[in-house]
């Protein structure tokens, strides 16, 4: 289960040394915006030799490379995926070729490090008006992408507006994000919230983008992340309702019945997913509770 | 005749001070103070030899104290902490006698029963008038509470306030009374307001810091402490500090109103009280401006002495009212023995405050601090200092997980029940281990005492060797 | 790999190192100051060395300052240098 994911400067020990004790269902080891142009190889070295020899427990391991465009992103992909990292994370995605492209250089590279090719996942970045427009061509551009992540910042730069608090110029862009990527069959996550003092207006934001249909969210501050878990899990009341849905069926089928209905409403195929996902996400929850969440 | 002087010598002078006496001060000024220095420079001047310095604190802004130890001035120093200039200096062995550690609780305590005798006590006042009623809440210098200087001020021979604001007779809202001050100097400044206190205390923003307070939060919620009546204390920095912020967010979600808040306080503090989290604040130091404000205005915001605050023989004090304290460590050993002692090299970089104290008297002692810093583990086998007995401790959180002291076993059901994350300290101590890869046993040479550290009731604890 | 120049990785934080590499005398001299000198500085040394020597380095000076760096920390870092300071372009 993702629901938070956190962004690591890759070239700083302190911070990815503790990666793992944050709480964070994914750890982003950011060697993009993160780490300046003359540091790239100090943050490849350092992230290599940190993805060798350190646990990060439950955390899957996400690494952010450098964009298509800049001449690092070949060099970021030696460095890192022979240690494994489950999602590589590709920055400025602008339509399907660029997913291609980054698919091909990663089967190349699966294949000389004798890696089950196919194993690394890929993470699009949207973020420019054109990666918004191109997201659901992204999303099925290769059986590699896992999942869809707004990048609000760069893409207000790009739609020539301001990146306000409530967020009503990405409005159009979340929404679309979210309809790309479950049209896609992929997961999506929303943009991290950048003011790391007003824990009010995360929750505020974090509920928002639950209730647009994300799956989680990315944050720039480890603070952010028990609010960022609490929101997008289930809650209790969901819990408690995919538990009835199957515990109906199960009558039903005692009984012999076709046909099952829970609180007056027909339990029909949808409702019956949706409940397998939460008691899914319940169970992956239940492990680590104890770790994280307030 | 006037208790006016018109300089410090005169009124150290009138006093009649001698060589071998002891002088004493207070460290409600911090690493702004200047009196300290004042005074034994003119000691100095005054050709004073084998004076004893009885400070409640020494901060790294007291480096001068080191060279009127080499010149003989100063013999002997008598302190509940000592920041690491001058630790270091301690350390390495400039004094001849040792340096004796008491905590907050024991030395106002031993000043009261006359087996600390001070000859003259300094009293650093950011107000006063001139017969020496005299306050911290006042003046350009304002520093709050002055809770550590009321022993001093009641049992010397000799008072003498110090103050760079002198206010006409009588100063309404004074601390401490005429009745015990012999004489008053004015001077053009007691100390730099930015070392005094901070404008604001800053939530930290690391975030292995925060994680450990959330789990602290916890630990006392899960403890069952978290009901109305709750009383709280932490430190001011780090894990510690951004405790009283998870604590303070759970209460309200609980809408616990609790009884008091203790100790050193911060504008943290002063929110919870706002907030309607306690009934009042007890307050023995201030920390930074918000909490000398609020200490000025709000009747709810009382200013106690350090008696009161910690003292093992008052008839009952605030810290034995307390349900807990979460508190910092440099050391933590397999028998929750800490170290605020010294550093991991032995030198002498804190010492007991009122660590000691609360850590006995509360309820439950919460000791937070990472697991490790720059590839020390935090916990080791055996601490090279004791300053708290891990008698006194219940608890460990760190990063990794939560320690419960073996004498707790309701405590570590409690908190599994609770589903938080209940390691034994051996594994931790294993963890670290494995993050920062085997240590070098290193102990410090045991030749001469630098330092004697005394427990609450004045036994022999622990002593701390010269380095080098 | 030959030390050709002067090149330095890493920083002076909590938990890094600042590795400086130079070239040396046909051996590898190493000058090491550390926070944490009485109980990692000998593996601290020893960790540097044995990096520098599966480098294929056989002469460098190497100034290091460690603020209590984890070891994968202080490979990473002479790595970087070592390349840094080689006849190899930079990318």
């Amino acid at each position: 289960m993702r629901r938070s994911m956190l962004f690591l400067p890759a070239n700083s020990p302190n911070m990815v040394v503790n990666g793992g004790v944050l709480g964070a269902d994914s750890l982003i080891f950011d060697l993009e915006d993160a780490v300046s142009p003359d540091e790239k190889d100090a943050a490849r070295d350092l992230l290599r030799g940190a993805l060798e020899a350190l646990d990060f427990g439950r955390c899957e391991r996400v690494v952010r490379i450098n964009g298509l465009d800049t001449p690092y992103w070949r060099a970021d992909l030696e460095a890192v995926l022979p240690l494994g990292p489950e999602l590589i994370m590709l920055p400025k995605t602008g339509c399907g070729e660029d997913v291609r492209q980054l698919d091909g250089a990663l089967t190349e590279l699966e294949d000389a490090h004798r890696l089950t090719p196919g194993r690394t996942g890929i993470i699009a970045l949207l973020e420019t008006a054109a990666g918004v427009e191109n997201a659901y061509a992204a999303a099925l551009a290769s059986p590699r992408v896992k999942a869809l992540f707004l990048g609000a910042e760069d893409l207000t730069a790009d739609l020539r507006c301001q990146r306000t608090k409530e967020g009503a110029e990405i409005l159009y862009a979340r929404g679309r994000l979210v309809c790309a990527a479950r049209a896609a069959g992929v997961e999506v996550y929303d943009t991290p919230f950048t003011n790391v003092d007003d824990l009010e207006g995360l929750e505020k934001d974090a509920s928002f983008a639950k209730g647009l249909g994300f799956t989680g969210k990315a944050c720039i501050s480890p603070a952010h992340v028990a609010a960022v878990n609490r929101i997008f899990s289930p809650s209790e009341k969901e819990i408690e309702y995919a538990r009835e849905v199957f515990a109906a069926i199960e009558r039903g089928r005692k009984q012999g019945k076709g046909a099952v209905a829970l609180r007056g409403k027909m339990i029909d195929a949808p409702i019956v997913a949706r409940a397998r996902l939460v008691l899914k996400a319940a169970a992956e929850m239940g492990g680590e509770e104890a770790d994280s969440d307030v | 005749m006037s208790k006016l002087c018109k300089t410090l010598r005169e009124a150290m002078e009138r006093a009649g001070l001698q060589n071998g006496q002891t002088i004493s001060f207070h460290h409600h000024l911090r690493n702004g103070d200047y009196v300290l220095n004042m005074v034994l420079e003119a000691a100095a001047a005054m050709g004073l030899r084998e004076l004893t310095v009885c400070a409640s604190s020494v901060f790294d802004c007291h480096r001068p104290l080191i060279g009127h130890i080499q010149r003989g001035v100063v013999t002997g120093l008598e302190a509940s902490y000592i920041s690491s200039a001058v630790g270091k200096a301690v350390s390495q062995g400039v004094l001849d006698k040792p340096v004796v550690f008491r905590t907050h609780g024991s030395r106002p305590a031993d000043i009261m029963s006359g087996k600390t005798h001070i000859d003259v006590a300094f009293l650093a006042a950011p107000s006063s008038d001139p017969e020496g009623n005299c306050s911290g809440k006042y003046g350009p210098s304002a520093c709050g509470s002055l809770g550590y200087a009321f022993a001093d001020a009641q049992m010397a021979d000799r008072v003498i306030v110090i103050t760079d604001c002198l206010q006409d007779y009588p100063l309404a809202g004074a601390s401490i009374g005429e009745e015990l001050v012999d004489l008053v100097v004015k001077v053009d400044a007691i100390g730099d307001p930015a070392g005094i206190v901070s404008g604001t205390t800053r939530m930290p923003r690391d975030p292995v810091a925060l994680r450990i307070a959330d789990l602290a939060a916890q630990a006392i919620d899960a403890a069952g402490l978290l009901r109305d009546g709750f009383s709280f204390q932490t430190g001011a920095g780090g894990a510690s500090l951004a405790a009283a912020e998870y604590v303070r967010r759970r209460m309200l979600e609980k809408k616990v109103r609790g009884s008091f808040a203790l100790g050193g306080i911060t504008g943290y503090m002063v929110d919870m009280l706002q907030a309607g989290c306690f009934q009042a604040i007890q307050d023995v130091q201030c920390f930074d401006l918000k909490a000398v404000r609020s200490l000025r205005e709000d009747p709810r915001h009382r200013e106690i002495t350090a008696i009161q605050y910690a003292s093992p023989w008052a008839k009952s004090t605030a810290a034995a009212h307390l349900d807990a304290v979460v508190l910092g460590a440099t050391q933590i050993d397999l028998d929750f023995n800490v170290n605020v002692h010294t550093d991991s090299d032995g030198y002498i970089i804190g010492g007991s405050g009122g660590h000691t104290d609360v850590a006995e008297e509360a309820g439950l002692t919460v000791v937070a601090a990472p697991l490790s810093r720059a590839r020390m583990s935090i916990v080791v086998d055996k601490v090279l200092t004791v300053s708290t007995p891990g008698s006194s401790v219940d608890l460990l959180v760190t990063q990794y997980g939560i320690a419960v002291n073996p004498g707790r076993p309701e405590l570590r059901a409690a908190l599994q029940s609770s589903g938080l994350p209940v390691k034994d300290i051996r594994e931790l101590r294993a963890l670290a281990e494995a993050i920062n890869g085997p240590a070098a046993p290193y102990r410090p040479p045991r030749k001469r005492v630098a330092a004697r550290v005394l427990g609450r009731r004045g036994e022999e604890q622990d002593a701390i060797y010269t380095v080098q | 790999m030959k030390i050709a120049r002067q090149a330095a990785a890493g920083s002076l934080e909590s938990s890094d190192i600042l590795v400086t590499m130079a070239p040396g005398g046909g051996e590898v001299e190493i000058i090491l100051t550390s926070s944490v000198e009485n109980y990692y500085g000998d593996a601290i040394r020893e960790t540097m060395r044995r990096t520098l020597e599966e480098l294929g380095v056989t002469s460098a000076r190497v100034e290091a300052v460690d603020h209590g760096a984890l070891e994968c920390t202080i490979k990473a870092r002479i790595t970087t240098a070592v390349r840094r300071a080689g006849e190899e372009a930079r990318l």
